[in-house]
């Protein structure tokens, strides 16, 4: 595996047609959520290269295990228990290093721990839905979890969100920060979802899909699914224009 | 030929109206996994330089403020250092994380953060930028955050020499990017999209 990047440069520019486009009529709630003016291009100081990094010793026993962190003791959360695995890479394939990856997530009968979420599933009383990581010297991070539900939402009359576990991201610089979701392989519902097809490209949406893993599968115990996610590269510094003499 | 080979970077899904679940548990009462949410406090008792408040609110396109959002700041420390590992210039504060993460209230939609007033960092090119608070705002409708600067209105000299600020082609835009001031409380309203529009950038 290649080394970690050690480049402090500005990173490259995002491929914004790539990412989902900020109006994306049938997603609703993005038609009075989106800017309407164009973006400024601004490139990189180093307000954007820069970013705040966190340390291990900031972790929890079990802040990377969601079956557990938040149920009674002896007691384990509901539903089909899985481990999420995967490497944070940067777009040269070069591993991420302290990345803190930040995870949440509906129960396994699709309800959010959340005041503001009314659906009819009951919540979990030992499964809070939230979780956090932060990756090795290789980029490598896992957790484990439950299989969230998929639940219906407001949209169209009959939308339903497939299964799903938000992810933020760190990286190294400030213009990597992240939010995504991740897709689990053969959910039927992944086509059919606004928010996913809020992203253009089948290609792009395919990232976002999870792996099921059964060399990571734990026998007797819980499945695995590989979840790789990449973050910005970024350039050298070395021939980055600087006025004549500095 | 050879082919270039990039891997591309995984898109952007919004964050959802359930942010706080991972972002900021103990602020909608899920207690008990983590201590503290992350980036609550920025700064604490020896923290250098002049402690200001910014607050604020984000308007959809009807101008109704948004309920569901958190926001993120990034800034230099009062003597224009980072508190980042790619920071080479200098020893930051080590009382200043320079980060911050703050939901807005569920019912008002303000935001709020407890800083100190940023140091003036360079630009590539060697010119100084004027002091400024990199913002991330991510929601519920918002499919990729959105990022832009807070500026100071006591700067004026800096701002009119300011690099960024200068790249706004239509002048009359460059006030939605300055915060308004009351004693050491700036204000900061972020407009999504309409006359008022803030402007955002591709960084």
């Amino acid at each position: 595996m290649s080394k970690p990047t050690t480049n402090a440069g500005p990173f490259f520019p995002r491929d914004r047609n790539w990412h989902p486009p900020a109006l994306s009529p049938n997603y609703k709630t993005s038609v009075l959520r989106s800017p309407q003016k164009a973006l400024l291009s601004l490139g990189n100081t180093i307000s954007e290269t820069t970013g705040p990094v966190f340390g291990h010793n900031m972790l929890g026993e079990l802040d990377h295990d969601l079956v557990q962190n938040y149920a009674k003791p002896g007691e384990c959360a509901q539903g089909e228990r899985i481990i999420v695995h995967g490497h944070v890479l940067d777009e040269e394939a070069k591993p991420v290093p302290n990345a803190l990856v930040e995870v949440w997530q509906a129960n396994a009968g699709g309800r959010y721990r959340h005041k503001k979420d009314g659906y009819l599933a009951p919540l979990d009383p030992n499964f809070g839905g939230c979780g956090r990581v932060i990756t090795d010297e290789n980029g490598y991070y896992a957790f484990r979890t439950v299989r969230p539900g998929p639940y219906p939402w407001p949209n169209g009359v009959n939308d339903w969100r497939p299964s799903h576990i938000h992810f933020s991201l760190f990286g190294s610089g400030f213009a990597q920060r992240l939010i995504t979701q991740m897709y689990f392989e053969g959910d039927p519902h992944i086509p059919l979802c606004p928010i996913v097809r809020t992203i253009n490209d089948p290609a792009a949406i395919e990232m976002l899909v999870a792996k099921l893993d059964m060399n990571h599968s734990v026998p007797m115990d819980a499945r695995a699914y590989r979840f790789d996610i990449v973050l910005r590269g970024r350039r050298s510094t070395m021939f980055e224009n600087r006025m004549e003499g500095n | 030929m050879t082919k270039l080979e990039y891997l591309k970077e995984s898109p952007s899904q919004t964050a959802g109206p359930y942010v706080h679940i991972g972002c900021t548990p103990n602020f909608i009462g899920n207690t008990g996994i983590f201590k503290e949410d992350l980036g609550a406090r920025m700064v604490n008792e020896q923290t250098k330089g002049q402690r200001i408040t910014i607050k604020g609110r984000v308007f959809d396109g009807t101008g109704t403020s948004l309920k569901d959002a958190m926001l993120e700041i990034w800034q230099a420390d009062s003597e224009g250092l980072f508190n980042s590992p790619s920071e080479t210039r200098g020893e930051t504060d080590p009382n200043f994380t320079g980060w911050g993460r703050q939901p807005v209230n569920l019912d008002s939609g303000e935001f709020c953060f407890e800083t100190v007033k940023p140091g003036s960092v360079p630009f590539p090119d060697g010119r100084p930028q004027a002091p400024h608070i990199n913002f991330w705002i991510v929601a519920r409708g918002i499919n990729l955050g959105l990022n832009t600067r807070m500026y100071f209105p006591e700067e004026e000299e800096a701002n009119a020499a300011d690099p960024v600020l200068g790249r706004v082609e239509h002048r009359v835009r460059v006030s939605t990017l300055i915060a308004k001031q009351s004693g050491d409380t700036y204000t900061f309203d972020i407009y999504i999209q309409g006359d008022n529009e803030t402007v955002f950038f591709d960084i």
